[in-house]
C-alpha cells in the first residue's frame, strides 16, 4: 500500500516539530527516516500511524484520505523502540492480542488464532518461548515478539520507531538482515526511524534525511552518499574533512594550505569537503594541492586503517581523517608525529550562494566511473 | 587513607544491639501493649459480657452504618482515583501539575477542619445547605454528610498509589494496544488494569481502613445521634463517656481487628507489588 504525506506540519507548544512537508512512499518499499534527535522523524512516523494528529495536511493510504481515520481503524503495524510488550501476558498472548480484541463477528475462531500465533512465532524463530513472559526474554527476542505481534494483523503498512535502537551491535546487525529478508518476502510497505546512518543506508530502498522538522533529501542510499544536496546531508552521512578558505583564480587557499580546483569557480569564500576515502596521503605535495598535515592518531581496527591528522600552518574545526588499506599501512608504516601531505581525488565544494555542492574530480578515471565508498559496494 | 578498620558503619555489636533494644522497647510500649490492652479490657467481663455488648442494638447499628459508609466510599474513590490517575498520567493539559498537588489537600488539611468546612457549606445555615433545605434535602447530621466527609478524607489514597506506577509504566503499551485495534474499554480491561491491579488493591485497602476508622471529620458532621448517625469510632467515644468501659473496648476491639486484617492484606499486596516491581526493573535492564 502506497503512502502519501501532504503538507503535514506539527507544533508542540512553542516548538515546531514539523514544518509543512510532503512525501511519497511507493507500494512495497522499505523507507528509512534518518535524522538527529529532535529532527521530527518519530513525530512524522507517529502521524502516519495516527498516534499523533497533525496540525495541517493530509495522509493518504493507497490514494485514500486517512487523515481523520482513528489509529484503531488505520490497520498499521507499529513497532515501538522499547518494544511495548504487554508485560502481564505471555509471548503467545501478546501475539494473539490483536486477533482477540476483534469484534466477535470478524474474530477468527480460537483454534484458528492459536494456529496463526504458532505460525507467526515460528516465523520469528521464537516458537519455543511461547509461554514465557516478556521479562524473561532478551532485547532481541522482545523486539521479534513485537514484530510478530504487529504482523499478526497482516498490516499492509509496517511502521518501526528506532526498532534496533536499544539493542547491542551484534544483535542489531542480525535483526536488520532478518527484517530486510522478511520485508522482501511479505512485501508490505515499511517505514522505519533511525538515527544510525549505517542502518539507514544498509536497510532502506530509499532514505529520507530529516533535520529540524524538514526533509533535507530523499534518495536511494548510493545517490544520497554520492550526491548529497546539502551540507547537512553531507556531514550527517559520515566523517568529512573540511578546507575552508578563499577562492582566487580557481585556487582555494587558507594559510599555507591550497588546492587547485579542476574546474573554474567564481572567486569568494568556499568550503571543500572530502570524505576520508577520497583523499590520498603522500610524502610530498602534488601540483594539484599543498595540504601539510601531521599524524595525531592511527587506529588499526576495522576494514581500513584510520589516520587522524592535524593541519600544519592552517586551521580546521575538526581534525582530518583519512582511511588507508592495511596493505598500504604495512608498506608505509606511518607513526604518530609523522608529517605528510593530503591530495584530494574527489570532493564537494560548497559556496555561500548555493545550497547544493559542486562535485569536483581530480583524477581522470574518477570522471568516467564515479567512485563508490567500499561500505556501499558491500550493500549493492 | 588508612585502612584501620574492617568494620563498616554500624557494624560494631554494641551499636547494633542497643539500637535493636531501643526499637523493640518502643514498639512494645507504644504499639503492642495498647493493642493487647484493648482485647484484655474488652474481655474483662468474660466472653458472654463481650457478646452482650457486641449485640447491643446501638452497637449493631454503629457497625452497620460504618460498613455501609465504607461500602459506598471504597467504590466511589476507586473509580475517582483511577480516573484521576489516568487523567494526570496519560494527558498533557494546562493545570496538570496543580491538579496533582490538589489531590493531596485531604492529607494536608486536618479532618476536623474538613468536617467544619462541610458543615459551613452544606449545613442548614450554609451557603449550599440552606438551598438544599428548601428542597427538603438534609446532608449534615445524616448519613450523606458522613459519606461526603469520608470520601473527602480518603480520596487521595487510590490516586496516590496509581500515579507513580502509571507514570513509570508509560503509555506505550496502551498505544501498542490501540494500534492493534483495541477499543478504549478493551485497553483498560486487558492492558491497563492488569498492570495496576496490585497498586489499586493497595489503595483500596488503605481507603477502606481509613473510611472505617475516620473520627475527626465524621464527629463534626454526624451529630452523634445514637442509632442514627453514630459510626463505630464515635460509638467507642460515646460508650466511654457513659463510663461503659467494657462496651467501649468491645467496639474498639472490632476496629482493632479490622486494622489487623488490613495490615495482613496490606503486607500481602506489598509483597506482590515488590515482585511485580522486580519483574519490571528486570524488564528495563
Amino acid at each position: 500500500m502506497s503512502i502519501r504525506v501532504e503538507n503535514i506540519s506539527k507544533r508542540f507548544g512553542g516548538f515546531q516539530a514539523l514544518h509543512p512537508l510532503s512525501l511519497e512512499i511507493p507500494d512495497g518499499e522499505l523507507i528509512g527516516l534518518l535524522g538527529p534527535s529532535g529532527s521530527g522523524k518519530t513525530t512524522l512516523l507517529r502521524i502516519i500511524a495516527g498516534l499523533e494528529t497533525a496540525d495541517s495536511g493530509q495522509i493518504f493510504f493507497h490514494g485514500e484520505d486517512v487523515t481523520r481515520v482513528h489509529v484503531r481503524e488505520r490497520r498499521v503495524g507499529f513497532v515501538f523502540q522499547h518494544y511495548a510488550l504487554f508485560r502481564h501476558m505471555t509471548v503467545a498472548e501478546n501475539v494473539a492480542f490483536g486477533l482477540e480484541v476483534m469484534p466477535k463477528a470478524e474474530r477468527p475462531p480460537a483454534a484458528e488464532i492459536r494456529k496463526r500465533v504458532a505460525n507467526l512465532l515460528e516465523m520469528v524463530q521464537l516458537g519455543h518461548l511461547a509461554q514465557r513472559y516478556p521479562a524473561q526474554l532478551s532485547g532481541g527476542q522482545k523486539q521479534r515478539v513485537a514484530l510478530a505481534r504487529a504482523l499478526a494483523m497482516q498490516p499492509q503498512v509496517l511502521l518501526l520507531d528506532e526498532p534496533f535502537g536499544a539493542l547491542d551491535a551484534k544483535v542489531r546487525k542480525d535483526l536488520r538482515r532478518w527484517l530486510r529478508n522478511l520485508h522482501d518476502e511479505l512485501h508490505f510497505t515499511s517505514v522505519f526511524v533511525t538515527h544510525d546512518q549505517e542502518e539507514a543506508l544498509e536497510l532502506s530502498d530509499k532514505v529520507v534525511v530529516m533535520s529540524a522538522g524538514r526533509i533535507e533529501q530523499m534518495d536511494s542510499p548510493p545517490q544520497l552518499y554520492a550526491r548529497p544536496e546539502s551540507r547537512f546531508v553531507f556531514e550527517f552521512l559520515g566523517h568529512v574533512n573540511v578546507l575552508e578558505g578563499e577562492v582566487n583564480n580557481s585556487r582555494l587557499q587558507q594559510g599555507e594550505a591550497w588546492v587547485n580546483l579542476p574546474r573554474s569557480v567564481a572567486d569568494g569564500s568556499a568550503q571543500l569537503c572530502l570524505r576520508p576515502h577520497e583523499v590520498r596521503l603522500q610524502a610530498q605535495p602534488d601540483a594539484s594541492a599543498n595540504l601539510p598535515l601531521q599524524i595525531s592518531a592511527v587506529s588499526l581496527i576495522g576494514a581500513e586503517v584510520r589516520i587522524e591528522l592535524e593541519p600544519i600552518g592552517w586551521q580546521v574545526a575538526e581534525p582530518w581523517e583519512v582511511g588507508i588499506s592495511h596493505n598500504a599501512y604495512n608498506a608505509w608504516q606511518p607513526m604518530r608525529g609523522d608529517r605528510c601531505f593530503a591530495v584530494p581525488e574527489l570532493g564537494h565544494l560548497f559556496t555561500p550562494e548555493q545550497t547544493a555542492p559542486q562535485t569536483l574530480h581530480w583524477l581522470q578515471e574518477a570522471q568516467s566511473l564515479p567512485k563508490m565508498p567500499p561500505r556501499l559496494q558491500q550493500v549493492i | 587513607m588508612r585502612t584501620q578498620s574492617h568494620l563498616r558503619i554500624g557494624d560494631q555489636p554494641w551499636v547494633k544491639w542497643s539500637l535493636i533494644t531501643l526499637a523493640l522497647t518502643l514498639v512494645f510500649l507504644l504499639l503492642l501493649v495498647p493493642l493487647i490492652a484493648i482485647f484484655v479490657q474488652a474481655f474483662s467481663g468474660g466472653v458472654s459480657s463481650y457478646w452482650q455488648n457486641l449485640t447491643d442494638r446501638y452497637t449493631l447499628h454503629a457497625i452497620g452504618l460504618t460498613l455501609f459508609v465504607a461500602a459506598l466510599t471504597v467504590p466511589i474513590n476507586l473509580v475517582f482515583g483511577v480516573f484521576l490517575a489516568w487523567l494526570v498520567t496519560r494527558f498533557e493539559f494546562p493545570g496538570r501539575k496543580l491538579l496533582i498537588t490538589l489531590i493531596d489537600i485531604p492529607f494536608a488539611v486536618s479532618p476536623v477542619v474538613a468536617g467544619l468546612l462541610y458543615l459551613l457549606l452544606y449545613g442548614a445555615n450554609g451557603w449550599i445547605g440552606s438551598r438544599l433545605m428548601d428542597q427538603d434535602v438534609q446532608l449534615m447530621f445524616a448519613w450523606p454528610g458522613i459519606l461526603m466527609v469520608t470520601v473527602f478524607v480518603t480520596c487521595p489514597f487510590v490516586a496516590r498509589e496509581l500515579i507513580p506506577l502509571m507514570q513509570q509504566q508509560g503509555r506505550e503499551e496502551e498505544e501498542a494496544g490501540v494500534t492493534l485495534g483495541a477499543s478504549g474499554w478493551q485497553l483498560f480491561r486487558r492492558v491497563t488494569l492488569p498492570n495496576i491491579q496490585w497498586a489499586l488493591l493497595y489503595g483500596v485497602v488503605l481507603t477502606n481502613a481509613r473510611a472505617v476508622g475516620e473520627f475527626g471529620a465524621v464527629s463534626v458532621v454526624s451529630g452523634n445521634i445514637r442509632g442514627e448517625t453514630n459510626t463505630l469510632p464515635l460509638h467507642v467515644e460515646l460508650l466511654y463517656q457513659d463510663y461503659n468501659t467494657v462496651g467501649a473496648f468491645t467496639s474498639a476491639s472490632l476496629l482493632a481487628g479490622i486494622a489487623l486484617l488490613t495490615l495482613f492484606v496490606k503486607s500481602f499486596v506489598e509483597w506482590r507489588q515488590a515482585r511485580q516491581r522486580a519483574a519490571l526493573s528486570e524488564d528495563e535492564a
